[in-house]
């Protein structure tokens, strides 16, 4: 009776992902490898010819990686402050870090648009100092990044925190006893323990800006994104066929980078283990 | 306390950094003049008053409150008894199927828009409507299994057991005693999912049509014409009901929802 009503219970959510996730895409992959009911890569061989969608897969992967560093950089020592302050300033300092991760990236991108804009804030500031004229700071990949960095610090943050929080005090009371310096502490402990939560948080930041579609629809220039250029094949060119080869390209980057992070951190973790035991 | 002090500039800049942009926003929303200032030469409150003014906003704040509402109901029959069986039963592959329910937020949300725009709206020729019901709903899924997952990991079944043990029917069972104990996890799951699909742009934007669009497109549409402070004045409307939503999703669940991985 049981067996019955167990497979009963979970069949509406595995049928509504099948036909409505699972076919879809496998749709949209496999008709990438077929043409007049054959199978060909031929698709795939020519766009990866083509300097123009290699320039924007590149500009992409760049823009990512850029993005991922930095969040780490400004991530880790926020990250690292917020675990070891007082509970009411870290629960206040949390909510500030949440609030932004569910505020709209419509009003997120927005705001970029304002501090960039030809007569926004900093060419306001920099005119008025006498720095330098207007710059063209909006609609270029710089703005994109800087939108990107924006909207993915504070998965940063908060996945940071998250890891710091389940280093045992033990650990770092140990050594303190032990009579190591802080700044050993850091870098001998916390540092390395808290590296498989650094790869969570990149896996999530990178596949993040990798595949974000606002921002660089607000604030990117001529140039595109991978993103934005199968929105541009898929609704304005009505190039099926090149759109369908981006969104498989997009699955196959997005699941090796997933793979290979959390590979690597379960390595990494096993070290930490023997490290820590 | 040289570290100490450095630690804590560099702390406040981050989050000047992250909260600047938004306050910046907020105070253009005031300014009087029709192109974005900031700081505005003189304030007013003109621009709320047009956000009712536009036509395009209202509608389309209608149709992302509908899609959301009623994708969340969806989600919530879909998800609800599978996060209920994955946690009480022992299935074959239990690990997979978890992973499984997880998985349409791995699905860059671009890459599943325009698979859903091909296969629902063209093969099956179905209405705009109808795919954006079925993509919210899609996307909404894993929030809801997940939090209600993790609700019911910490409920101890064997109250369940007691009961139906006492004579009581097992569905009575779960709407009179599961049910109640994890409403709160419920409840977040549903707001959570909520903002989710309220502010969704990837997935919404191939779903658009004569008479159709969310508010997020809505929006996107509209910068990309116009530079008023109309925008900073719904993105403030927009981030008041953010807070609040978020101050009920901490009150139900707590803020480590937010920072277990």
């Amino acid at each position: 009776m049981r067996n019955i009503w167990k497979y009963i219970l979970i069949l509406p959510g595995l049928a509504g992902l099948l036909l409505f996730m699972v076919i879809p895409l496998t749709g949209t992959i496999a008709s990438t490898f077929w043409e007049n009911g054959r199978f060909t890569v031929n698709g795939y061989l020519e766009y990866m010819q083509d300097p123009y969608f290699l320039n924007i897969l590149w500009v992409t992967l760049r823009t990512s990686l850029i993005t991922t560093l930095v969040c780490s950089i400004l991530g880790f020592p926020t990250a690292y402050f917020i675990s070891k302050t007082q509970p009411r300033v870290k629960m206040l300092l949390l909510l500030l870090s949440i609030f932004p991760l569910l505020t709209s990236p419509v009003v997120r991108s927005f705001s970029w648009m304002v501090i960039l804009g030809e007569s926004g804030l900093l060419n306001n500031l920099l005119t008025f100092l006498g720095i330098a004229g207007p710059l063209d700071l909006l609609y270029t990949q710089s703005a994109v990044t800087i939108g990107l960095i924006h909207l993915f610090l504070p998965l940063s943050i908060i996945t940071l925190v998250g890891v710091m929080d389940n280093i045992s005090e033990d650990v770092t009371q140990a050594a303190e006893s032990l009579g190591a310096r802080r700044s050993t502490i850091f870098w001998q402990i916390l540092l390395p323990l808290s590296i498989p939560g650094l790869l969570t948080g990149s896996i999530l930041v990178f596949v993040g800006s990798f595949t974000a579609y606002t921002t660089p629809a607000l604030l990117g220039g001529r140039e595109r994104v991978i993103s934005t250029f199968l929105y541009q094949n898929a609704m304005t060119l009505n190039d099926w066929q090149l759109a369908s080869i981006v969104a498989t390209i997009m699955i196959v980057v997005s699941f090796t980078v997933i793979g290979l992070m959390n590979w690597a951190a379960d390595k990494i973790a096993v070290k930490g283990g023997k490290l820590s035991g | 306390m040289a570290n100490r002090i450095l630690l804590t500039t560099f702390t406040t800049l981050v989050f000047i950094f992250l909260l600047g942009p938004l306050a910046i926003i907020a105070a253009a929303s005031f300014g009087e003049a029709s192109v974005l200032q900031f700081p505005p030469d003189n304030w007013s409150l003109k621009w709320y008053a047009n956000i009712f003014e536009v036509k395009g906003f209202l509608d389309t704040f209608k149709t992302s409150m509908i899609v959301s509402f009623a994708g969340n109901v969806f989600a919530l029959l879909l998800g609800l008894p599978a996060a209920y069986a994955l946690s009480r039963f022992t299935f074959k592959g239990k690990a997979g199927l978890q992973t499984f329910f997880i998985s349409p937020v791995l699905i860059p949300g671009i890459v599943l828009g325009f698979s859903l725009l091909r296969y629902i709206i063209v093969t099956f020729n179905l209405p705009i409507y109808a795919a954006l019901f079925i993509g919210h709903t899609i996307i909404m899924l894993p929030f809801i299994v997940r939090v209600i997952s993790s609700n019911l990991a910490s409920f101890d079944f064997s109250i369940e057991e007691a009961a139906i043990s006492l004579g009581a029917s097992r569905i009575g069972t779960f709407f009179r005693i599961v049910l109640p104990n994890i409403r709160a996890g419920i409840l977040a799951g549903i707001l959570i999912a909520f903002l989710e699909s309220f502010n969704n742009v990837d997935l919404s934007v191939f779903m658009t049509g004569p008479g159709v669009s969310t508010l997020p497109i809505q929006m996107l549409t509209y910068v990309e014409n116009y530079f008023d402070p109309t925008i900073a004045a719904l993105s403030v409307l927009l981030m008041l009901l953010t807070a609040v939503l978020m101050f009920a999703i901490e009150r139900l669940l707590g803020l480590s929802y937010f920072t277990k991985n």
